[in-house]
């Protein structure tokens, strides 16, 4: 018998990083705090009393040097995992990832590349400071280059983190924080991967294709329950590059579909999935296609993120809209 | 040819030492109550820190970066400025901007989860910086401003040791030495970076010496000695107002408290470090020093307890009685005018609310 083990979130991306590094001597994994201290999550917890300081490493506070290093330590035949502590603290990333990592191969005509990992916790819903419940993965999602990479449970978040690390180009692993602790599931305790770029059917239904990523997707299983039509719920998983033919399936069997994301809706992800939608799956659409988003706003401090968040209720109430187009 | 071209030194300053005994060579000329008035504003920040660190146990504020043991670094530096200067916070200087005039019923709004404790009228006080070391540009950018608008004004920025690692930090730096801005750089050197220890966050003996590199001086300070950061700081004040450039003020203390309410230093540090440093103590320091002078008394002492404990209650009390901020206010800060798009999506949530009469589900 397979040994499996109940997870949370946290410790599956732990249990990957640890695989991982145990299979690849090049693997490397450094950010702040990722060490000694384990991760301000745990993510890396135990990493370093297990692999020592020349593959755990913790840095000074300096993400542009985190991220640029880590494309150093790529082209120099590294692995590098590098951790942002925080959505908001990725930003800075930016500019090394758009002005580089992503282009590195296409610059250098595939004599160099850029096998990096950038992960991050994001999202809201921890009653947290400012700058620390951002879902920035527009800004990703939409750089020519990079995969970006979204799990919403255990199962996925091991898989998928080993198959980010073993891609060939960077990747960027947004880690649902508001859920890490939330979901317990059964990951096996052997090595196992999850392809990049599939989405996910969690669900089958007849009436209406309702698309989430990352933390959203708890918040819709949960208006599931409020409603009592067919729904198919599709995790997207990899936002970039997009597992479109998933979605259109799905959506010319249902003629429906709802978009759900945490982040604020102004040239979103929601409205890739949205145009995909329209262009492939139009002729099968009986009512336009619904996004349910964050706003175009700052996220809130906690007192009040949870209006902007889309709660079970908002969804169901959209589904039913929807449905009653 | 090899020779040498340049040499540099770096200087350290302490006036009051662990054992409250001042070196009076050093000792600026203050009043008896200008004397009390530093001990006084430490003792406000010591026990609005407890405050705050009760309420976050309890569950009735957020996470709180604690700022005991770096009384001093924050006090000594607001008392130095003066009326007309800027200050630009990062997240723990809550001792610093109560001197400065924010109220501490602001600032328990600000770590209750609550952006309306950002909304400070009145006081030249910005809001915290939560992303490390981003409001030291702002600062030399501030102090710019002020340089060409011909206006006597001083430009304070504080910062951490771990801030010193990012490219923010050296670029502002790096600006306010080419422009010659009247920007004073306070960085509260407390040891630690969360987790990361100071040695590992640079390789360089002091952070005061990473002025010299661009171009102006920078001073380490006894930081949990009150004169020594407010002279510091006063003699850095009176050189941006002269004209003669930006000042980097090291403030060697340490944070005797966990990182944040979020943080377990346990994992990470000896308690022995933490003990030895307890002896270093600013108020306790200053406290010795005023008992021989014949500034401070117990029943001075307890008056003072007294009244500043009323003060945070009250505080405390008006935190937790205000009414809750309205929907509009998500919405209408994002631009001098709500957009159209906005508009809509306010009217939506609105209306959202009540078919579903949702009080929100994610934040649980
Ligand atoms: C750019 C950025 N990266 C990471 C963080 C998370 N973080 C918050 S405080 C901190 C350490 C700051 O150390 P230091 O500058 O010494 O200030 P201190 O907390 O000691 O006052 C870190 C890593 C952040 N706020 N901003
Ligand atoms: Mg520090």
């Amino acid at each position: 018998m397979v040994p499996i083990a109940k997870l949370t979130i946290v410790e599956a991306i732990n249990a990957a990083l640890r695989q991982e590094m145990e299979r690849d001597a090049s693997v490397v994994v450094l950010g702040e705090d990722v060490g000694r201290d384990g991760g301000v999550f745990r993510a890396t917890d135990g990493l370093w009393e297990k692999f020592g300081d020349e593959r755990v490493i913790d840095t000074p506070l300096a993400e542009t040097g985190i991220i640029g290093a880590s494309i150093g330590l790529a082209l120099g035949g590294l692995k590098p995992v590098c951790e942002a502590q925080f959505d908001g603290f990725a930003t800075p990333m930016l500019d090394q990832l758009i002005n580089h990592a992503s282009r590195i191969r296409w610059r250098s005509r595939g004599r160099f590349s850029c096998p990096l990992v950038l992960r991050f916790p994001y999202g809201g819903g921890i009653r947290a400071l400012e700058h620390h419940s951002d879902s920035p993965e527009t800004y990703y999602a939409h750089t020519p280059g990079l995969k970006v990479v979204v799990p919403s449970g255990p199962y996925d978040a091991k898989g998928l983190l080993a198959s980010a690390i073993r891609d060939p180009d960077p990747v960027i692993f947004m880690e649902p924080k508001r859920v890490y602790r939330a979901i317990r599931e059964e990951v096996p305790e052997e090595e196992y991967t999850v392809p990049l770029g599939q989405a996910r059917v969690l669900q089958e239904g007849s009436d209406v294709t309702v698309i989430a990523w990352g933390a959203m997707v708890r918040e819709c299983r949960e208006a599931l329950a409020l409603t009592s039509y067919s729904i198919e719920l599709i995790d997207l998983r990899t936002l970039s590059p997009m597992d479109t033919k998933t979605l259109v399936e799905s959506v010319k069997k249902t003629g429906r579909a709802v978009i759900v994301q945490e982040a604020p809706r102004n040239c979103s992800v929601s409205a890739e999935v949205a145009a995909v939608l329209s262009r492939e799956a139009f002729t099968s659409l009986r009512a336009p296609i619904k996004r349910v988003t964050g706003f175009d706003t700052v996220i809130p401090y906690p007192r009040m993120e949870n209006y902007y968040i889309a709660d079970e209720k908002r969804i169901a109430k959209e589904i039913d809209k929807v449905m009653k187009y | 040819m090899r020779k040498t071209l340049a040499k540099f030194s770096v200087e350290y300053l302490q006036i009051l030492d662990e054992n409250g005994r001042a070196d009076e060579t050093l000792m600026p000329v203050l009043g008896d109550a200008r004397v009390r008035e530093f001990y006084e504003q430490m003792v406000r920040g010591r026990v609005f820190d407890e405050t705050a660190l009760a309420l976050q146990r309890e569950g009735r504020m957020g996470t709180y970066a604690s700022i005991r043991g770096q009384e001093a670094s924050n006090v000594g530096p607001a008392l130095a400025m003066d009326k007309e200067d800027w200050l630009f916070p990062a997240f723990r200087e809550d001792a610093s901007m109560v001197a400065r005039g924010v109220s501490m019923e602001a600032l328990l709004r600000y770590w209750g989860w609550d952006e309306r404790g950002n909304d400070v009228r009145d006081v030249n006080v910005f809001p915290v910086a939560v992303p490390v070391s981003t409001q030291i540009p702002h600062a030399a950018g501030f102090a710019w401003a002020m340089k060409l608008r011909k206006k006597r004004v001083a430009t304070l920025v504080y910062f951490g040791d771990g801030a010193t690692s990012k490219g923010d930090f050296a670029e502002a730096l790096n600006l306010a030495g080419v422009f010659n801005l009247p920007v004073v750089f306070v960085c509260q050197n407390n040891q630690w970076a969360i987790s990361v220890p100071r040695a590992k966050q640079s390789a360089a003996e002091t952070l005061a010496q990473k002025a010299i590199a661009y171009g102006f001086p920078g001073i380490q300070v006894d930081g949990n000695d009150v004169f020594a950061t407010y002279v510091a700081t006063k003699e850095a004040i009176r050189r941006a107002k002269e004209g003669n450039g930006p000042t980097l003020i090291e403030c060697f203390t340490y944070r005797m408290s966990d990182h944040t309410t979020a943080d377990d230093a346990k994992k990470y540090r000896d308690a022995k470090q933490v003990a030895e440093w307890e002896k270093k103590d600013p108020i306790k320091r200053l406290q010795l020093y005023m008992k021989a002078k014949g500034l401070w008394s117990e029943s001075y002492e307890r008056a003072l307890r007294e009244q500043t404990r009323k003060e945070v209650d009250e505080a405390v009390k008006k935190y937790e009685s205000m009414p809750p901020a309205q929907i509009e206010d998500m919405f209408r800060y994002t631009y001098a005018e709500m957009t159209p798009q906005l508009k809509e999506q306010l009217g939506y949530l609105k209306k959202s609310i009540e078919e579903t009469k949702s009080t929100g589900g994610a934040n649980r």
